[in-house]
């Protein structure tokens, strides 16, 4: 099963930094989440696209989950040579994970 | 209570979603958020050229459809859209006024400049280097907060035009002025940045960089409405939009936005207020109109963060297509041959295959696209250097593989963007009030 099956997912842009917000559409699926979707499972997942750590939180008053990726945007949004520079798209690229 | 109103998230936002919200949703505040780091270093080296520009490309544009339709309201237009210059963003409006013949008062705010009191010697808070060492400096703007506003929104200016005010500090400030709320009341402050943070990038709070279709289905995104949030006193919140507008606030566009770029949901930082958004209560009242609550706050930062622009080069860029049997191939023998010839020359340089691998840098599943696009980035010094590229990737046409088609070619000026902190006394902000009185002989 795909992430994508199961949660939606937003990027968001800082610098070089990327964030992904993780959103269960059942409520029942955050706990699962919190337990497989760690930082160690999403950083081998992008990478070669996050060069720098992945750092978690638990957003538990929304059952969501927030990943912070630094050096992320090869470079960052004003300088990089890759074709999506905001990195926006990445959030596709988290949901193709399979989560088991 | 009172009703603020979101008209654009960013510089190149539609147009019209403002003028709906503006003639049907009975707003107290208009809101346009139209600076990113990028566009005010832009909007600084047009003002270098032109003392009279530097402010939004877009003003012009934006102003001419809303001065008449908030003409003898109540509405409170309040804008980053002064970017590197403010007081011409607001020469402009008084000289559309006067074109419109309609009586007008602007306040443009100013101070964020900070170019003459940072030393080149300054670390860059990314890469702890002296920013000199990054490239010629074109802008150094700080964020500055609400502070900056309180004195324009005392004036009875229906528009307030400044340049790089922090995003959430653009609604927070007409809250703190409407409701008197003191400015160390830190759980207030809080619960009007969240807010200001769900309500600044517009659109995306009412199904835009939402919808997947069969999965997360948006109606009529074509007429996308722009969101209001109806504020109490003890800073709760509904969120909704104009009816019959296209697009919808829901619990899920609600989430996605209220963590859209937060680095540290416990700690939003602003020049106003540390805001922990993990104490922030989401609630559906009914279809379409979302509760917000219960954000706690912190004393504000110490210092204010500087956005620093500087010249980092050009980019070239040059891109051609590939389709039908064996594209992918096709597209990558392309991508050989540049390489071989060009690559070289090159200090940062970039093949994509546009199909395949090129928004997230590789595929994470075995695809046989009908078409790829070959798509060459590089980076240079100067313009005609980076030029190359798309030279080159043109001539593929007559030397390249069979079939190449569609060969676009374009250089990019580059502005880097990297921070420093300055002590918030060295930024002084500044109101002035211009003024067009409608001419009843005309």
């Amino acid at each position: 099963m795909k992430l994508y099956e199961i949660a939606h997912c937003r990027t968001g842009d800082k610098g070089n930094t990327i964030t992904l917000s993780v959103i269960p559409y059942e409520k029942s699926d955050y706990e699962f989440l919190k337990e497989r979707l760690t930082a160690d499972v999403v950083k081998q997942h992008l990478k070669e696209i996050v060069e720098g750590e992945v750092k978690r939180f638990e957003v538990e008053n929304i059952q969501a989950l927030q990943f912070v990726c630094s050096q992320a945007l090869a470079t960052g949004v004003t300088t990089s040579l890759t074709l999506d520079t905001h990195g926006k798209s990445l959030s596709f690229a988290l949901l193709e994970l399979e989560i088991g | 209570m009172i009703r603020i109103g979101s008209g654009a998230g960013f510089a190149g936002d539609r147009i019209e979603p403002a003028e709906i919200l503006v003639e049907h949703a009975n707003l107290d505040y208009l809101v346009l958020e139209c600076l990113a780091e990028r566009t005010i270093a832009l909007a600084q080296k047009r003002k270098k050229q032109d003392a009279h520009s530097g402010y939004d490309v877009l003003l012009e544009k934006r102003m001419r459809s809303l001065i008449p339709k908030i003409s003898g309201k109540k509405v409170r237009i309040i804008t980053n859209m002064g970017a590197a210059n403010p007081i011409a963003g607001a020469n402009k409006i008084i000289e559309i006024a006067k074109e419109l013949n309609i009586t007008v008062k602007v306040a443009a705010v100013t101070g964020d400049d900070v170019l003459t009191k940072i030393s080149p010697d300054d670390l860059a808070w990314e890469t702890e280097k002296p920013l000199i060492e990054h490239g010629q400096i074109v802008s150094a703007n700080a964020y500055i907060g609400v502070d900056a506003l309180l004195d324009a929104l005392k004036s009875d200016a229906q528009i307030i035009i400044a340049g790089r005010i922090a995003d959430p500090s653009l609604f927070l400030a007409p809250m703190i002025h409407e409701f008197n709320w003191a400015i160390d009341d830190y759980d207030l402050l809080a619960k009007g940045t969240v807010i200001g943070h769900l309500l600044e990038c517009a659109g995306q709070l009412t199904g835009g960089y939402f919808a997947d279709p069969g999965k997360k289905d948006i109606k009529d995104m074509a007429n996308l409405g722009f969101p209001f949030a109806d504020i109490l006193a003890d800073g709760s919140a509904t969120f909704s939009k104009v009816e019959r507008t296209g697009g919808q606030i829901t619990l899920r566009t609600a989430k996605e936005q209220l963590l859209y770029e937060v680095v540290d949901p416990n700690a939003y930082i602003t020049p106003d207020v540390i805001a922990d958004f993990t104490s922030v209560k989401l609630e559906e009242i009914y279809e379409g109109l979302i509760k917000v609550d219960g954000a706690v706050g912190l004393p504000m930062p110490q210092k204010l963060k500087v956005s620093i622009g500087y010249e980092a080069g050009y980019i070239g860029e040059g891109e051609i297509s590939y389709a039908g049997p064996n594209a992918t191939a096709r597209a990558s023998l392309a991508g050989d041959i540049i390489q071989e010839r060009i690559g070289h020359l090159f200090g940062e340089f970039q093949v994509d295959l546009i199909g395949v691998n090129a928004c997230h840098r590789k595929s994470f599943r075995e695809s046989d696209p009908y078409e790829v696009r070959l798509r060459i980035a590089g980076k240079a010094k100067s313009m005609a250097e980076a030029a190359i590229i798309g030279e080159e990737v043109e001539a593929l046409y007559t030397n390249g593989p069979a079939g190449g088609g569609g060969a676009r070619k374009v250089v990019n000026e580059v502005i880097g963007v990297v921070s420093t902190f300055i002590d918030r006394d060295q930024v002084r902000s500044q109101t002035e009030v211009k003024e067009y009185v409608a001419n009843e002989t005309l």
